[in-house]
């Protein structure tokens, strides 16, 4: 009977442990633990692990979802004004910006850019901003760095920083920015900003070579200190310089990224004795800075966990903001004292069943909307705004939504014979694609309305976007009862036939057209959209051929330039018109300089004016050129302007101070939770449901009722 | 004894070399190094530049098994199959494409796997067994006849019905478990039981329909024939000698997957976000880390060959005949 | 011509297996020792329904592998005449269900859309509603009345016309066979009701009805209403469970196709020369079968992906390209699967060396390619049929879990892998979209099932270890 037994001892031992566990706590399905639950606490969600936390490498928003609490480069953008506007954040005040020319004689803020040999930027830093504490900073009694220089033996009980038992800090310098930014030209480090950076920063590119010079041993560490860069220099404690050449006006943008974040020498050398490595001690894994927040567990497997840093040089909530801001209750804080939270907490969530409904449940304060489930949350409202449908207001829940500064385009290759070129057959028959890729059924299709159609190159919130008629894009739409109307298919059929393709046929050679779309296949929408895109195309008899292949194989196929239609998107580096321009500026044509103009697309008036626009400061003059260089790439149409994404986010009421803030990614320290009403929500939505469980067993034990009157009556039948 | 245990391990040498060889042609020749490059690297702003020093510092500018470049012995030690491949024999698994230290990955994560493993294993085994010993108790009755269907039916569905179903109906309708998470210590425990319970019921079918069969066979056979015509009772014969005897094959075929159970499942850590082997090895394949697939085929070979040892030791634990052959 | 065919790597071989399986029928009607098994099979009432259904899947798979281009309009050159997009013979089948594409999500039966949109009235306002499908009852003036007489009418309509035809068939089949056997109409009549006949007629009749009744109703249900619904970009669930039989019953077929020829001949060769060819194919199968195999597929197609965009030029078409991923898949499948069945083999053939007819032949100086060909490899043959048809269902529950992590089938191919994958995403929202992955559910359990059922009577019958206890 030892089976029997075991199965009724098991039975008997989970409902025992069910119970007990049911007393200590009324909410069974609580991924945190209990003792944390009336914590002031922000609860949110990464999907995948971060690949990079070291600021010279780190290029991505779920990597500066984490970095950018934690580092803090010399500015930042402010949280509420619009249109975007930098301030300081390290710095005591906005760097100076100076022109020189060849001789090295100042000239005025007003002289011609082309006179100017280089432009020098002036960075003051605030004092009295500490480290995090750190034991790379640790010294002994004799002011010894206790371990800097470490055996083999030091490191046996080491697993994680937290092991290193002595902790110190010490005050930021102007040394450190100097520091980093010399890292970022390092060979070994592989910024994705060297390229980029190298072309502007005087002696940057050459700084690699002076790197691999200055290396005697591999695996010895190389005080970048001793080397200089001839166009970065310390002037004193609080206080270094930056030479750019020539004028680069959008530079200062590049200011607030992490890459230009402080970086300690200590930590350098700190993280670079051998064996370190094999312990995942590193920039990589262990991030030192001065911002609000410190990273004090990193399990990205599992979850990932800021903590206030005690060392905080401290930073007020603004006080001034946008005329809304105040009615939505953003200004509420003003003045208040930052971070609020005492500690962030991200978890992993891979899956979107969990991640969604331990949203619903109250478990994550914020929410993303996957396009799946946002329909059900959120409804078109009679203005034609989304709002939160009656299941969702019943539970408090916001909706925060902004026009991403992201544009998606269907790039066509200028350089192909049949699409490319500046006949005025191609430029008809682009311009006929254009109209009949409908890209307002796309939006609400694939984007379930989460998008706009884009007019042009810029997407709002950037200057040189407008509003109403005179931003729209009149080749493919025309204005009509106030607002954008997609032209009608009859009209691209129109322009199918001014081209010479009537019905889908090349009136010279007699053949159907025939396109080819070259695409990355992945994910389990990709039938879908690929099979909506050959439909498009049919419209106007175009026979659509897809041709799919993996990221790196697609990149190589722009690089060769053996494409023709594709589709790519560009998220807004900086708030600045040229940071879109640039893709389709001449110069920086794929072909020519493996720059990311990867439709080749050459326009010597449209180059000329972006070289003017660039420079300026925006204004009027300013606007009139970019109305003509939009007027330009509409009219020859090397792009599809697609859509330009809307970012949507629910959040719960206990949350505070969101406003989307599409340039900024230390939003973190604003926000802040009301813990208590947070705590009362759970209560209430995650009581658990038995009776199906209770049903369950009462149906096994019915079924065990006749199997055992068998037995019983076999073994009568047995005895008799 | 102690001479077969080292002739048995003697022949997994040349095992792990075809394995080696087969990986290393998977990943070396098929695959070039540049694609990993491109791959890790990203797209925005890569040069050329960038990918040679990628490659040079994970040293995947070695050539592939010759270097002509290098003196007498380095000809040989000097390149990718030397390196990446032959350093597998030792359990060096060097670092990972993003350049994280792969040993120390597997160490940590293998515990998360394992307390779920464990606890699957031997719940579902006292479970299966019980069913099954109970179908064969009513062998030939009807209640055998639609047991056996029940399993062929649950056995016919696939896992990821389960999964998905279970998370939504225990986690999200009925909210008595986390619907997914881990933590550490008795912490854990709370998101143990939904994928343990949803991994056992995911097994019944299959579990139950084998012993079934291992138990009839045994039930079959002369010894319990006798038994019987002496007189003892049926439930005797089933638990004290059919089970006792079937539990020699039950056990063996637990013997192999034992040292599996490290690696952990694939869907069920990462349908619950559970930071084991099994997950860490789905996160390389979809981020095409294929330093840490190479290393982990290769770690599932040995545990998987360690699994035949071990059952062939048990084996001659068990049935000494077995030894003298 | 208005079509021109087109046929795949997949459908050729598909047609190929066909053939063999066609040819082995033929053969085995005529000859005795392989006609006794199979008949056993078929006697058995599991036996017989489950093949019934499988050869519903089977023939369904078999239309939806008949490719061919259409012709266009308006061209005149010849040869560019026909279309790029290739369709099946089942597409045209089902071409209402193909191309009655609505806006999105829809629920099953359903007559509107599954979500509120703003809708302008007739009088000019914005309001938010659901608004009615396109296509999915379309024809009702009313939906909220009419909708559920009018489904009981259709439903009525294709079950009526269903037992008409059925019963037209089984009545044909009982008055030939009262001819054939010289008894009277009613007797055979009686015989066949009561289910009294040398094999299961009466499970089988019963079986064809419901699968009869089963396809007329959703063919006129689903010509006017989305039976399953309609997925994310509104196109109907059920077409998309009906494309997916084909993936599944290629990569359970296929994969041993192509596995079979290497699993014989090894298995046979090591059995039967021993000495170091056998040590050597011991050491391959015994290292293939050491890599956990789901890790070996993920690292086979993780290589096959990129070796397909290095070569790109090769497989310009989405079609082709992903006909040729399922191919590499079954043949990776293939590769990790055959090991089992050599073992197997290697075994039976250690076995049947040593049996007095093959000594004798040896003795007699026949040749050792004509033992192993006409005196080996006809008597493990049981074992290669077993072998096969139990590894059917495991290989079609596979397909679902590799498409789930992204190693299986391409995403543009219609799988039950894909749409669980897919579904995922689905059953995330609130309230959830669950018919896609009921949907693919009820046909892949189905197939699955059947499969496994069938597999268990093939063995009792084949087995002769079983056969001969019982």
């Amino acid at each position: 009977m030892a089976g029997r037994h075991s199965f009724r001892n098991l039975l008997l031992i989970s409902l025992v442990g069910l119970i007990l566990y049911g007393c200590e706590n009324s909410q069974w399905n609580n991924p945190y633990r209990d003792r944390d639950q009336h914590k002031d606490i922000i609860y949110t969600s990464f999907k995948e692990r971060p690949k990079e936390l070291d600021p010279v490498k780190s290029y991505n928003a779920a990597e500066y979802e984490f970095i950018a609490q934690i580092y803090e480069p010399p500015l930042q953008y402010h949280f509420l004004k619009r249109p975007y506007e930098l301030i300081p954040l390290a710095a005591s005040k906005m760097p100076a910006r100076t022109f020189y020319d060849d001789a090295g004689n100042q000239l005025s803020h007003d002289v011609d850019p082309s006179s100017v040999s280089y432009t020098i930027y002036d960075i003051e830093i605030q004092k009295g901003i500490k480290y995090q504490p750190h034991p790379s900073f640790a010294k002994d009694s004799q002011g010894v760095y206790y371990y800097h220089s470490l055996t083999e033996d030091d490191l046996d009980d080491v697993n994680i920083l937290a092991d290193f038992e002595y902790q110190s800090s010490r005050e930021l310098t102007a040394e450190d920015y100097v520091y980093q930014i010399k890292r970022l030209a390092h060979p070994n480090l592989h910024s994705p900003l060297a390229g980029l950076l190298g072309n502007y920063i005087v002696g940057f590119s050459e700084y690699r070579e002076k790197v691999l010079d200055a290396i005697e041993d591999q695996d010895a560490w190389l005080d970048l200190r001793d080397v200089s860069m001839q166009g970065v220099k310390v002037i004193d404690s609080h206080h270094f310089s930056i030479r750019v050449k020539g004028v680069y006006p959008q530079f200062i943008y590049w200011l607030n990224m992490p890459f230009f974040a402080p970086v300690p020498w200590e930590a350098d050398k700190f993280y670079s004795q051998p064996r370190m490595k094999e312990r995942n001690i590193s920039f990589d894994w262990y991030p030192v800075g001065t911002g609000p927040y410190m990273l004090t567990e990193n399990n990205p497997n599992l979850r990932m966990v800021l903590d206030k840093n005690p060392n905080f040089h401290g930073e007020k909530y603004p006080s001034v903001g946008e005329p809304e801001d105040y009615a939505l209750g953003l200004l509420d804080d003003a003045g208040k004292e930052l971070p609020f939270a005492d500690r962030i907490v991200f978890s992993l969530e891979k899956e979107s069943i969990p991640y969604w409904n331990k949203f619903l449940q109250g478990y994550y304060d914020t929410s993303g909307i996957s396009s799946d489930s946002f329909d059900q949350s959120v409804e078109l409202n009679f203005q034609g705004e989304f709002g939160l449908t009656d299941g969702m207001k019943k539970r408090d829940i916001d909706l925060a939504s902004a026009v991403a500064t992201s544009l998606y385009y269907l790039g066509f290759n200028m350089g192909d014979p049949v699409i490319g070129g500046d006949s005025q057959r191609a430029r008809l028959l682009r311009r006929a694609i254009s109209i009949a890729v409908d890209y307002d059924e796309f939006i609400s299709i694939f984007q379930n309305g989460r998008g706009v159609p884009a007019q042009g190159p810029i997407p709002p919130g950037i200057f040189g976007n407008e509003n109403g008629e005179m931003g729209i894009n009149p080749y493919v739409y025309h204005w009509e009862n106030g607002r954008p109307v997609r032209k009608s298919i009859l009209e691209a059929k129109k322009l199918m036939q001014q081209a010479r393709y009537q019905n889908g046929v090349d009136q010279d050679t007699g053949k159907p057209l025939v396109l080819y779309f070259d695409t990355v296949s992945r994910g389990a929408d990709t039938k879908a959209l690929l099979n909506w895109m050959v439909k498009q195309f049919a419209k106007i008899d175009i026979q659509l051929v897809i041709r799919g292949s993996d990221g790196n194989r697609f990149f190589d196929k722009l690089d060769k330039g053996t494409f023709q239609i594709y589709q790519l998107g560009w998220n807004a580096d900086y708030p600045d018109p040229e940071n879109f321009f640039f893709l389709l500026y001449g110069p920086n044509s794929i072909a020519i300089s493996g720059g990311q103009n990867y439709s080749n697309y050459q326009n010597s008036e449209f180059d000329r004016l972006f070289d003017v626009m660039k420079n300026m400061e925006n204004g009027l003059e300013r606007l009139k050129l970019i109305r003509q260089m939009n007027e330009i790439v509409r009219a020859d149409a090397p792009w599809i302007f697609a859509f330009n994404p809307k970012s949507y986010s629910l959040y719960h009421d206990w949350y505070k101070n969101v406003k989307p803030n599409l340039m900024a990614n230390n939003t973190m320290k604003y926000k802040r939770v009301d813990p208590l009403l947070r705590a009362q929500s759970r209560e209430k939505w995650n009581q658990p449901i038995l009776w199906p469980i209770y049903l369950l067993l009462v149906v096994l034990v019915l079924t065990i009722i006749p199997a055992a009157r068998g037995f019983y009556q076999r073994e009568k039948a047995k005895g008799v | 004894m102690i001479a077969y245990i080292v002739r048995r391990v003697l022949y997994a040498f040349p095992l792990l070399l075809g394995i080696n060889l087969i990986t290393f042609v998977l990943f070396f020749v098929v695959n070039s190094p540049d694609d990993m490059a491109k791959n890790q690297l990203g797209q925005k702003h890569t040069t050329a530049q960038q990918i040679e020093d990628w490659k040079r510092e994970r040293g995947y500018n070695l050539p592939l098994i010759y270097n002509e470049d290098a003196s007498a012995g380095a000809k040989f030690t000097e390149t990718i199959f030397y390196q990446k491949s032959i350093r597998l024999f030792v359990f060096d698994f060097g670092s990972s494409d993003s350049g994280r230290d792969i040993s120390y990955d597997i160490a940590n994560r293998m515990w998360p796997s394992l307390t779920i493993a464990v606890p699957h294993l031997i719940v579902g085994l006292l479970i299966t067994i019980t069913f099954a010993l109970l179908i064969a108790f009513f062998r030939a009755s009807y209640i055998d006849y639609w047991a056996v269907i029940i399993c062929v039916a649950l056995m016919s569905i696939s896992t990821l019905f389960y999964i998905i179903g279970g998370q939504f109906i225990i986690g999200k309708l009925l909210k008595v478990v986390p619907i997914s998470g881990y933590d550490t210590g008795l912490d854990a425990l709370k998101f143990l039981i939904l994928p343990v319970i949803i991994g056992i019921v995911g097994g019944i079918g299959s579990g139950t329909r084998w012993y079934r069969t291992i138990f009839l066979e045994e039930i079959g056979k002369d010894y319990v024939r006798t038994a019987r015509s002496k007189g003892i009772s049926e439930q005797l014969v089933l638990f004290r000698h059919v089970l006792r005897n079937a539990l020699i094959p039950i056990l063996t075929g637990v013997v192999v997957v034992l040292p599996l159970l490290f690696m952990g499942s694939l869907l069920t850590e990462n349908f619950f976000g559970i930071p084991g082997l099994g997950s860490y090895t789905i996160d390389a394949i979809n981020r095409q880390d294929f330093a840490i697939v190479r290393s982990m085929v290769y770690l599932g070979s040995v545990l998987y060959i360690i699994g035949l040892i071990l059952t062939d030791i048990s084996y001659t634990l068990v049935d000494p005949r077995i030894r003298l052959s | 011509m208005l079509f021109q065919p087109v046929i795949l790597i997949t459908d050729a071989l598909f047609f190929a297996l066909t053939t063999v399986i066609f040819v082995f029928v033929m053969i085995a009607r005529k000859k005795e020792h392989l006609r006794r098994p199979w008949g056993k099979v078929i006697k058995r009432t599991t036996g017989a329904v489950a093949l019934v259904v499988l050869i519903c899947y089977y023939s369904i798979a078999l239309l939806d592998s008949m490719h061919f281009r259409l012709k266009l309009e308006n061209v005149t050159q010849s040869e560019y005449q026909y279309s790029n997009e290739i369709l099946s013979v089942l597409d045209v089948l089902m071409a209402s269900m193909r191309t009655q594409v609505e806006k999105t999500f829809s629920a099953p039966l359903a007559v509107q859309l599954f979500s509120k949109e703003m809708v302008q009235q007739d009088d000019g306002s914005m309001q938010q509603i659901y608004p009615r499908l396109k296509y999915g009852g379309a024809h009702l003036d009313d939906p909220l009345s009419e909708k559920s007489k009018d489904l009981v009418k259709i439903s009525i309509r294709a079950i009526v016309m269903a037992i008409l035809c059925w019963a037209g068939f089984w009545l044909l089949t009982v008055w030939r066979n009262s001819k054939s056997k010289h008894s009277s109409f009613s007797a055979s009549l009686q015989r066949f009701v009561s289910g009294d006949s040398e094999y299961p007629l009466r499970a089988i009749a019963i079986t064809t009805g419901l699968i009869t009744i089963a396809i007329f109703v959703s063919m006129f249900v689903g010509s006017k209403y989305h039976l399953f619904g309609t997925d994310k970009v509104g196109q109907d669930v059920f077409y998309q469970a009906i494309k997916s039989i084909r993936t599944g019953i290629l990569i359970g077929a296929l994969t041993t196709l192509v596995m079979l020829p290497v699993a014989i001949t090894l298995g046979a060769m090591a059995g039967f020369f021993r000495g170091w060819v056998d040590d050597v194919i011991q050491y391959i199968y015994t290292t293939l079968n050491s890599i956990p195999h789901v890790l070996l597929i993920a690292a086979s197609v993780l290589l096959l992906q990129v070796y397909m965009s290095n070569n790109a030029e090769g497989f310009d078409s989405l079609t082709e390209r992903a006909d040729l991923r399922l191919l590499f898949l079954c043949l990776i499948l293939g590769i990790t699967s055959w090991t089992g069945l050599c073992r197997l083999l290697r075994a039976e053939t250690f076995k049947l060396r040593e049996m007095e007819y093959i000594q004798a032949a040896t003795a007699f100086g026949v040749t050792k390619s004509n033992i192993l060909a006409r005196h080996i490899m006809p008597n493990f043959m049981h074992i290669v049929l077993i072998t096969v048809v139990l590894d059917f269902s495991g290989l079609v529950l596979a397909e679902a879990v590799l498409s789930y992590i992204n190693i299986g089938v391409d995403p543009a191919t219609h799988s039950w892998g894909n749409m669980i994958n897919q579904a995922r995403l689905e059953m995330a929202r609130d309230p959830a979209v669950w018919w896609s992955l009921t949907a693919a559910f009820i046909f892949m359990f189905t197939l699955v099932l059947f499969a496994n059922l069938f597999a268990d009577v093939v063995r009792d019958a084949l087995d002769p270890r079983i056969s001969g206890s019982e």
